[in-house]
């Protein structure tokens, strides 16, 4: 029964997306995206700057909130979860649906509190349990051996891709299902983005994970799966969507393939 | 100036520009030299320790400087919690009503610009008199607290603005409370913004003289409570200058104690603004 439900896990749809639409006042920044974002996989959303990626995963986890004048239409199921509902408690929402920002966005505070503070915010207030779970996240990322002897420094000391894989640690912190990743790498140099892609790599079986990559050769190497979005009269579309393998080797629509061989984007 | 100049146009704004500066130094240190030259001599460690006698032509200050410190605590026991509080509306929660946030902008500068003798007799009438507070401590520290308010908001305010919006959008996405956002987060990062705005507050509300002439009075002896009247230093300043013939020597002496202390207060705030420039 447990091998069979895991199994239907891996291919089951964890987040399904229907007809989205987002508008900015009164610009539209994409319409009518529809796709499912199987569980335990690797999402990759990739396209032409400014075709609304961003704004596609920020109603996923609903920071689309914060920004004003923003109306998102369509819906968004999290399993049971209707995300997009007006009694969805956002503060929920996002402890199962993790962020990772294109700048390290590290608190100004030390790397211990950094950690800390997502879990204490969630109730647990005891310092071994602290230590012990800091500890794992840091391991996870791959930071425990550098920041181990000042985790009370300031996480602002360290440096970009630190930083980044601090962040994802924070994030791994409230053990979310799903991770999204907004161009994670684009500001780190070409080592510290090769750190952090293995790290996603690494956490493909715990995480549901959707990116936001312009590196079309990382997407390749990393997603299961691609959306690619294009600008289309003004307004950001959902051009093609399938598995990884189908999107670089056998492209369906003509601009995906200009797109994937180099020719525009 | 390292480029070259030709014009007389050129010539006449340099020397225009440098005479300005100039002239705006030698005041300042005409200022300096003239209150330390009068008062240094009557400056010592019993002057700060007694109280005045003889209307204050002799003794010492030390009665002054308790009320004054009173009245800098009521002031500041007011106007932080409300600053605050103010602060956080403007900055944090107006963001979706940005008409409720300019109408309480608006308010503010139009205060800020109000003089201080307006409202001296605003705390006469309503604190000495409606509340029935009279000629007190309590009532002087009120008028300087809704004095000092508009400075130390618009500061506070600044300094939550001036942080990065990705503080924010990272609380908001790992699901944290405002509350927590804001007093973990946002308010410790913005703390050294805005001690600079409470010491220049301070730094307002120990110079200010009108206002609290109509408000805490005038009576030079130690305060026996909050409801009892209290000279401050600059009101004391102010009286020994012009209303007590033959007290120049102490009026001297007590303005450049108030400058000390202004000087001092300045002195931290660059430091503090400084160190938070640098580190950041």
């Amino acid at each position: 029964m447990i091998s069979s439900s895991s199994h239907t896990i891996q291919t089951s749809p964890l987040l399904e997306v229907h007809n989205l639409t987002l508008h900015y006042g009164q610009r539209t920044a994409f319409a009518d995206v529809s796709f499912s974002i199987q569980a335990g996989q690797i999402t990759a959303i990739v396209g032409p700057s400014g075709c609304g990626k961003t704004s596609f995963l920020n109603c996923l986890n609903r920071m689309s909130d914060l920004i004003p004048d923003c109306q998102v239409a369509g819906q968004i199921r999290l399993g049971h979860i209707d995300i997009l509902s007006p009694r969805t408690d956002t503060l929920r929402l996002r402890r199962r649906i993790g962020m990772i920002f294109q700048k390290p966005n590290p608190f100004p505070l030390s790397i211990w509190e950094n950690l800390a503070l997502p879990l204490r915010e969630h109730g647990i207030k005891q310092r071994h349990q602290l230590n012990e779970a800091i500890t794992t996240a840091l391991q996870d990322v791959g930071l425990w051996s550098e920041v181990k002897d000042r985790l009370r420094s300031s996480a602002l000391a360290l440096s970009g891709g630190q930083q980044q894989r601090l962040c994802m640690a924070r994030a791994l912190m409230l053990q979310p299902e799903v991770l999204l990743l907004d161009e994670p790498c684009s500001a780190l140099d070409p080592i510290a983005s090769g750190i952090v892609e293995d790290l996603i790599i690494r956490l493909r079986p715990r995480y549901t994970q959707v990116i936001i990559t312009h590196n079309l050769a990382q997407a390749r190497r990393i997603a299961d799966r691609v959306a690619v979005f294009w600008v289309q009269a003004g307004t950001g579309r959902l051009i093609e969507f399938g598995t990884a393998e189908q999107i670089f080797s056998a492209p369906v629509h003509e601009l995906t393939e200009a797109y994937v061989t180099g020719g525009k984007g | 100036m390292s480029f070259k100049q030709s014009s007389w146009p050129d010539r006449v704004l340099s020397s225009f520009v440098w005479t300005t500066a100039v002239a705006i130094t030698a005041v300042f240190l005409w200022i300096i030299f003239s209150i330390l030259s009068q008062g240094i001599g009557q400056l010592s460690l019993s002057f700060l320790l007694t109280e005045p006698a003889n209307a204050g032509r002799e003794g010492g200050i030390a009665p002054i400087l308790v009320s004054t410190l009173l009245i800098l605590g009521v002031c500041l026991v007011i106007a932080l919690p409300l600053g605050l509080g103010t602060s956080l509306l403007l900055a944090e929660l107006t963001v979706s009503d940005r008409r409720l946030g300019n109408w309480v902008r608006r308010s503010l500068d139009f205060l800020a610009g109000v003089p201080s003798i307006v409202f001296g007799l605003f705390g006469n009438v309503f604190f000495a008199q409606v509340l029935g507070l009279g000629f007190s401590i309590l009532s002087g520290g009120l008028t300087l607290a809704c004095m000092v308010l508009p400075l130390l908001i618009r500061a506070t305010e600044e300094g939550l603005r001036s942080l990065p919006a990705s503080y924010r959008h990272g609380a908001a996405a790992l699901g944290l409370s405002q509350t927590t956002t804001l007093f973990k987060i946002l308010l410790p990062a913005a703390l050294p913004g805005l001690t600079v705005g409470l010491v220049l507050g301070i730094g307002r509300a120990l110079a200010e003289t009108a206002a609290l002439i109509f408000t805490s009075g005038y009576v030079d002896r130690f305060p026996e409570s909050l409801l009892d009247s209290g000279r401050t230093l600059s009101i004391h300043i102010f009286d020994l200058s012009m209303n007590v013939p033959g007290g120049d020597a102490n009026a001297a002496a007590s303005a450049l104690v108030l400058l000390l202390v202004l000087l001092c207060l300045n002195g931290m705030a660059t430091t503090i603004a400084w160190r938070w420039s640098t580190h950041r």
